[in-house]
């Protein structure tokens, strides 16, 4: 009689099954008939630096940056527009140039604006 | 457990290809091959505990390769270097949180008594003030094999300990403190300045 095809996998079941539980059967039956158990404060401590914790987990920071994030993306946005603009610069014409002008002088005085409103200062 | 079969007939045995152990020699010989180091330094001699477990020295011969980040982990601590009195609580909290057995080893002149620093203010004067020490290494720092050799030294000294009897390991006794007190800033000092029950260096008779 031929046994079942799948019965290997049945073996390694049981292998899987048996190679984390045997090692730590063992070491909960040392633990109980050997060791002595010894928790403590600091043992039992939630965190493992060697720093003790200082008050509470839930903390809320505010959120300070994202103005500088929306306007680095703006000018971020702004280079890759110069970037075509430099690269074809001999050969535009005059009406290409004034319009590129006037989109810059628009960012310029947006950053001017957002500038005065104190956008650029830190922890406002 | 222990004195099960006489030393002759178990060399005899062998010879034969019988091997005969106990539960304690199999036991040591687990623990004594793979002692996990927790992995911090603190000074220069961390420079030689690095190289210690890199290729050219190999403390993976000895089975302490695996370093922990973490002290619940860890089986030994390598104090490698000068402890400053800041730091010296951490330590410590450190010790206090692996799990027993654990052992100690001061490398290096600093982790041992202060060291070149030992005038300064700020540096500790050994960190056996605070946690007991299993193997102190001399020198500044020791060399790579000198840390090897302290290895080995503890290797020897986790193999004689006894599992029974009056004279059983440390740790396996219930009374035995696992957790020893941090110590806290002062007005000048760290206070206390060293654990009494642990602490006893000789003192001169004049």
């Amino acid at each position: 009689m031929t046994p079942n095809p799948y019965f290997f996998i049945v073996i390694f079941v049981g292998v899987a099954l048996a190679f984390p539980i045997l090692p730590l059967a063992l070491a909960w039956l040392w633990r109980k008939f050997f060791q002595p158990s010894k928790p403590g404060v600091e043992k039992n401590a939630t965190y493992e630096c060697g720093v003790e914790s200082l008050g509470e987990a839930q903390v809320q920071f505010r959120s300070q940056y994202y103005l500088y994030c929306i306007i680095f993306l703006i000018f971020d946005v702004e280079a890759v527009f110069l970037v075509p603009f430099a690269v074809a610069f001999t050969g535009l014409p005059v009406g290409a140039f004034i319009a590129i002008l006037v989109f810059l002088l628009l960012l310029i005085e947006g950053l001017i604006w957002a500038w005065s409103k104190g956008c650029l200062d830190w922890a406002r | 457990m222990t004195a099960g079969i006489d030393e002759g007939l178990r060399s005899e045995l062998q010879r034969q290809g019988v091997w005969v152990t106990s539960m304690q020699e199999l036991y040591n010989w687990g623990r004594r091959n793979s002692i996990w180091p927790l992995q911090f330094g603190l000074a220069c001699c961390a420079i030689e505990m690095i190289a210690t477990a890199a290729s050219r020295y190999d403390i993976a011969r000895f089975g302490g390769e695996v370093f922990r980040p973490s002290p619940r982990q860890a089986d030994l601590m390598i104090v490698a270097g000068t402890v400053t009195k800041k730091m010296a609580p951490q330590i410590v909290r450190l010790y206090n949180q692996m799990p027993d057995p654990k052992y100690v080893i001061s490398m290096g002149a600093c982790a041992i008594s202060g060291g070149p620093f030992k005038q300064g203010y700020n540096v500790l004067k050994g960190i056996d003030r605070y946690i007991p020490v299993d193997v102190y290494i001399p020198g500044c720092p020791p060399r790579p094999e000198a840390l090897l050799h302290a290895f080995m030294e503890l290797q020897r000294k986790i193999d004689g300990q006894k599992l029974t009897g009056d004279n059983k390991a440390e740790h396996l006794d219930p009374g035995q403190p696992s957790e020893f007190p941090v110590p806290a800033f002062g007005e000048h000092d760290l206070e206390p300045a060293a654990n009494p029950d642990l602490f006893h260096p000789p003192t001169i008779q004049r």
